[in-house]
């Protein structure tokens, strides 16, 4: 009885005071965590990096004004939300695609992705993983071809052929594994120094900016935490394909793209259930759809699958984790 | 035989799902999935249509249609002639419509008297799994997998069950996803071009690039 009187909000009559909150510093503040993992992804990727980075985010944004002029709606690109999407874009791109591609995703992440719904709110799957399955599908090579990061170069001779961690332990290529001896080391993968899509190698990067998040209150605990949690139990626990070498559960913890995921995209406020029992589902769902894809699916890498598919339960999810109204 | 059957629910549920990855059924997919409770009502006829088709169609394929020694024309009238003779597998798909039209009729009667409000939910799209393609789909496809050259892989009667189970599961499931987020999206600022349909078929195009994932799970 105790527990429940607690879990209340208290609610006052009018007058109420305004929190303060807006899009637009919601979305300027998550495009501010992103500061970092963009340094990184310069750090390690270059010029291209920006590139990619520029030409998405300038897409993105172009085409929602467009969308927003023709429909005769106010044109809200100033709220950030457009360029948050189109930078996250970014980050789940690898360095050697083609310059045009960050545009053809972004505008496909924005135009069906999100305003076919109606827009910021209304759309029911993540705008940048949107855009970025449509061209990863259309576009296959582009989208699986990885150049090693910039102080790796350096220190190779023949790198034309390179792989993410995931990848290379898929494809049981030995020398790619992590190892302390091998090209990269558990260290190298912390501070992204590894193949991978721009945005996605710098662990660090992205842990400081999911925590900042975290502190301000933007992102709940609970999918971060159920979403890596059971990525990590899972890859611990499960055995991996024939054929594949086994990574340790740390490797998939900072191989892959599951930091950008599990702080950025599976924790967007408009396409993920609402309630924290609702949060802890989605990111449970999150953990066992991109442990199961990494393991013994068709990619080495189900992060952004994952993400999709819970994005289309959650309707059903915020519907059975709806809080009893007080008094039924 | 269990870890066997496991990848092939697994299999048509998730990796091949037969309105996702397929495109079959569509015409329930995008007419039944307004609201939550007639899609789950037309799912739960959908699995019990399936898996039913899926045991009468390995009866009538086995015994009356591929040829071979269970065949019941040539055990009666086989005396001499060559087995391959007795090969009706070519009458395979009117043998299939009619039993699934006389399923459906049995569902039909049976929703009718136990829940008319379901029945008046579902209208025209009851009778219309009689010619439902995903249906036919799975009695085809239970051919296909399990009478590989025309003879029946050993436990083939259970796998064809489990499939057609399966398929009706992931059918269910692409329908009740569909159904939760046209609910969420009643209030939605949709452009009036894509309201209805238009915008059920992309959302339906953007599912199926998210299971696009599962791909090579199996």
């Amino acid at each position: 009885m105790k527990g429940k009187k607690e879990r209340l909000f208290k609610v006052t009559p009018a007058p109420q005071l305004h929190g303060g909150e807006s899009i637009p510093r919601v979305m300027w503040t998550v495009m501010l965590a992103l500061l970092p993992a963009f340094l990184a992804s310069l750090y390690f990727f270059g010029w291209k990096a920006f590139q990619i980075e520029a030409v998405s985010v300038i897409t993105a944004i172009f085409t929602e004004a467009v969308i927003q002029k023709l429909r005769g709606r106010p044109v809200t690109i100033t709220d950030g939300s457009a360029a948050v999407t189109g930078l996250l874009l970014a980050f789940t791109l690898p360095m050697d695609v083609p310059i045009w591609l960050p545009a053809v995703g972004a505008a496909f992440g924005i135009g069906v992705g999100k305003h076919a719904f109606g827009g910021l709110g209304h759309n029911i799957f993540n705008p940048a993983l949107i855009g970025r399955t449509f061209v990863m599908h259309s576009w296959l090579p582009f989208m699986t071809t990885w150049s090693p990061p910039r102080l790796a170069m350096y220190a190779q001779v023949d790198a034309v052929t390179y792989a993410t961690p995931l990848g290379a332990a898929r494809e049981a290529v030995i020398s790619l594994v992590p190892s302390p001896d091998g090209i990269f080391s558990t260290m190298d993968m912390f501070w992204g120094s590894i193949g991978g899509c721009i945005g996605e190698t710098s662990a660090l990067a992205l842990l400081l900016g999911g925590v900042f998040l975290l502190i301000r209150g933007y992102v709940r605990w609970q999918t971060p935490a159920a979403f890596i949690g059971t990525v990590v139990l899972l890859t611990w626990v499960l055995p991996v394909k024939e054929g594949a070498i086994a990574l340790a559960p740390y490797h998939h913890l900072l191989g892959g793209g599951l930091f950008l995921g599990a702080f950025f995209m599976a924790t967007d406020m408009v396409t993920t259930p609402v309630t924290g029992a609702g949060m802890l589902v989605f990111g449970l769902g999150c953990g066992l759809i991109t442990s199961i894809v990494r393991l013994y699916g068709g990619f080495p890498e189900g992060v952004c699958y994952s993400i999709l598919v819970m994005n289309a339960f959650t309707p059903l999810i915020d519907k059975f984790t709806r809080p009893r109204i007080f008094g039924t | 035989m269990i870890g066997e059957l496991f990848i092939i629910f697994i299999g048509v549920v998730l990796v091949n799902n037969f309105v996702l990855v397929r495109f079959l059924g569509l015409c329930p997919y995008i007419g039944v999935s307004r609201d939550l409770k007639s899609a789950a009502g037309m799912g739960v006829a959908v699995i019990f249509v399936m898996t039913m088709a899926s045991a009468a169609t390995w009866v009538i394929y086995h015994y009356l249609l591929a040829s071979g020694p269970h065949n019941i024309w040539f055990r009666l009238f086989g005396d001499g002639i060559d087995p391959s003779a007795f090969n009706f597998s070519y009458l395979r798909t009117i043998a299939f419509i009619l039993v699934i039209a006389a399923l459906v009729q049995l569902v039909e009667m049976v929703i009718t008297k136990s829940s008319p409000a379901l029945y008046r939910a579902l209208g025209i799209y009851l009778p219309l799994i009689t010619t439902n393609c995903a249906v036919l789909g799975v009695t085809v496809l239970n051919v296909d997998s399990f009478f590989p050259g025309g003879e029946a892989v050993p436990g083939s009667f259970l796998k064809c069950l489990i499939q057609g189970f399966g398929a009706g599961v992931g059918f269910t499931l692409a329908l009740i996803l569909m159904a939760s987020i046209r609910e969420r999206l009643e209030l939605a600022d949709v452009p009036p071009a894509l309201r209805g349909a238009p915008i059920a078929f992309m959302i339906g195009a953007l599912m199926s690039m998210a299971f696009l994932g599962f791909t090579g799970l199996i």
